[in-house]
């Protein structure tokens, strides 16, 4: 192990704000982008089965109703 | 072959002629947006010298952005466009034609007028020689470059933003050699190395961008 | 030889791809974590300060591959949309449409962490180096690519498109980057040495290259969990996601 501290691995020498700062970001950006998509993506897969289950209620008003219940 | 180039020259001439106004307000643009920077930044010659390259070539390409979404529009929307994509000439041909009217009713006054406003930088009469006659060169290439924008944004809904934002960056190049031919001269180091990879671009420009150009009205025709 | 390309063929429509694509994002994400952790491991415990930078040039096992990853996203999207636009394959346009995202996200995340990295270094934000530039010029063709996709309502005409913005990129990069390299060494300036560290020792080097799979694998995997939503977006008309999303009683129909 290099560091001797908790406290001298968070000070990066001088430089801890500049190092902590893109690590910072880039793990925010790498959490935030995955859990937009999937967010998204739940929200058209909620949509699109909405959609389907009205279709086919349209169709076929009987199967529609037996499935739902 | 050539007589097709010219003779779409020749009509989109003839159109531009009967739309005049374009054109002016086109230049009109440019030497507003010259004009305010020594308004922004203050009087000093010296200042103003430096900035001059970069000041009037970034007006020269975003006067020469106003009218491309222009360009293949009016075509687009009474349909001549769809009968010239069907013609058994080459499409690509057309486009050059389209491409080189535009640089006569854009980037030519472009350049003459230049000088003018060189003058208002404190230019010396070598430096606005180069600078005409890296306008003139490097201007075919902003045409060329545009269309393939211009083909891409056809019959998009915010078409002129995102025209600048394609073409802008693709710009760039030419930007850089163009304002540097002229810096090149006020520093005393001579624009030869600059206007020939300028006319470099020009040529590459005219000479690939239309078969570019072809390509993507083919696909906002379909 | 004719079986294997069969398989390959077989995966290039979405119906196929879809699930094959549900089953690796786990194995990619899995590998994007064990990267990252051994990278991130050697990259902040094991390798030591350097000499004449200090440990502010730890961002670099963040910095070079966010830029690697930049410009390799883009060359993999542009070569998607040009298979795209040679075959009129379904899969390609989206494969370009689901990565151009993320590579703006490395792009910025590059030009980030090069600010945070040049403020101690050189101490200044920003300067205009040729490569910081040609960065920044990356940005705005991702920016430009996503505008052109985003604009444009039918999905067919904005892969082709998008397609040919692409590709046309792809040939201005060099003309680009060679341009602003020109421009960069009139202009200097300032007597900033933007040379990196030359002799880069051997765990620093490979602290790097770990967090640059971990990068890779992180965008692949990404890329993928979008492709899969532009899928199903794209394709809901059809039966396979029909089928999929609203599974019908056996018999019915």
């Amino acid at each position: 192990m290099y560091w001797n501290s908790f406290s001298d691995f968070i000070a990066m020498g001088t430089h801890g704000p500049y190092v902590w700062g893109s690590f910072g970001v880039m793990a925010l950006l790498m959490i935030l982008e995955p859990w937009l998509i999937a967010r998204g993506r739940k929200g058209l897969i909620a949509r699109l089965k909405r959609q389907f289950r009205a279709e086919r209620a349209e169709r076929n008003p009987m199967d529609s109703r037996r499935s739902r219940n | 072959m050539l007589t097709l180039v010219r003779a779409v020259i020749g009509r989109d001439l003839r159109l531009a002629m009967r739309r005049q106004a374009d054109i002016v307000s086109a230049l009109f643009f440019f030497i507003i947006v010259v004009s305010l920077f020594p308004l922004g930044i203050g009087p000093e010659p010296d200042l103003l010298r430096k900035l001059a390259p970069g000041v009037l070539w970034v007006a020269a390409l975003l006067a020469t952005m106003l009218s491309l979404p222009r360009l293949f529009a009016d075509d687009h929307r009474d349909g001549t466009l769809e009968q010239l994509a069907l013609a058994p000439q080459p499409l690509g041909l057309v486009v050059l034609g389209k491409v080189l009217a535009h640089w006569l009713v854009s980037g030519l006054p472009l350049a003459l007028l230049a000088p003018v406003l060189g003058l208002q930088f404190d230019l010396d009469s070598e430096a606005l020689w180069v600078l005409t006659g890296a306008l003139l060169i490097g201007t075919p290439a902003l045409s060329g470059i545009g269309a393939i924008g211009a083909a891409l944004t056809l019959g998009v809904r915010g078409g002129g933003v995102l025209l600048s934002l394609l073409v802008l960056p693709l710009y760039i190049p030419v930007l850089i050699f163009g304002a540097g031919a002229v810096d090149a001269t006020v520093t005393g180091m001579g624009p030869q190395a600059h206007l020939s990879l300028l006319g470099a671009l020009a040529l590459g420009g005219l000479f690939f961008a239309p078969w570019a150009t072809a390509a993507a009205l083919r696909i906002a025709l379909e | 030889m004719s079986n294997r390309l069969i398989n390959w063929f077989k995966y290039a429509s979405p119906q196929s791809f879809y699930p094959l694509a549900g089953k690796l994002i786990p194995w990619f994400w899995a590998l994007a974590a064990v990267f990252g952790i051994a990278g991130l491991y050697i990259g902040f415990l094991v390798a030591p300060i350097d000499a004449q930078q200090g440990e502010g040039y730890r961002i670099i096992f963040l910095h070079v591959p966010t830029s690697w990853m930049s410009m390799f996203i883009y060359l993999v999207m542009a070569f998607w949309a040009g298979l795209g636009l040679a075959f009129n394959t379904r899969l390609s346009g989206m494969m370009a449409q689901a990565l151009a995202p993320t590579g703006a996200l490395m792009a910025f995340l590059s030009l980030w962490t090069g600010a945070l990295w040049g403020k101690p270094m050189w101490g200044t934000w920003w300067v205009w180096d040729a490569r910081l530039t040609s960065e920044l010029i990356l940005l705005f063709l991702y920016i430009g690519f996503i505008a052109l996709q985003a604009a444009i309502d039918d999905p067919r005409r904005a892969d082709k498109a998008g397609a040919i913005l692409a590709l046309v990129g792809v040939v201005n990069i060099p003309i680009i980057y060679f341009s602003v390299k020109w421009w960069n060494t009139l202009h200097q300036g300032a007597s900033v040495s933007l040379t990196k560290a030359p002799s880069m020792a051997q765990t620093m080097l490979w602290g790097m290259l770990l967090c640059a799979l971990a990068c890779w694998m992180y965008s692949i995997a990404v890329a993928l969990m979008r492709a899969r939503s532009i899928m199903l977006e794209r394709e809901r008309h059809t039966e396979w996601v029909r089928a999929l999303l609203d599974p019908q009683p056996a018999g019915k129909e």
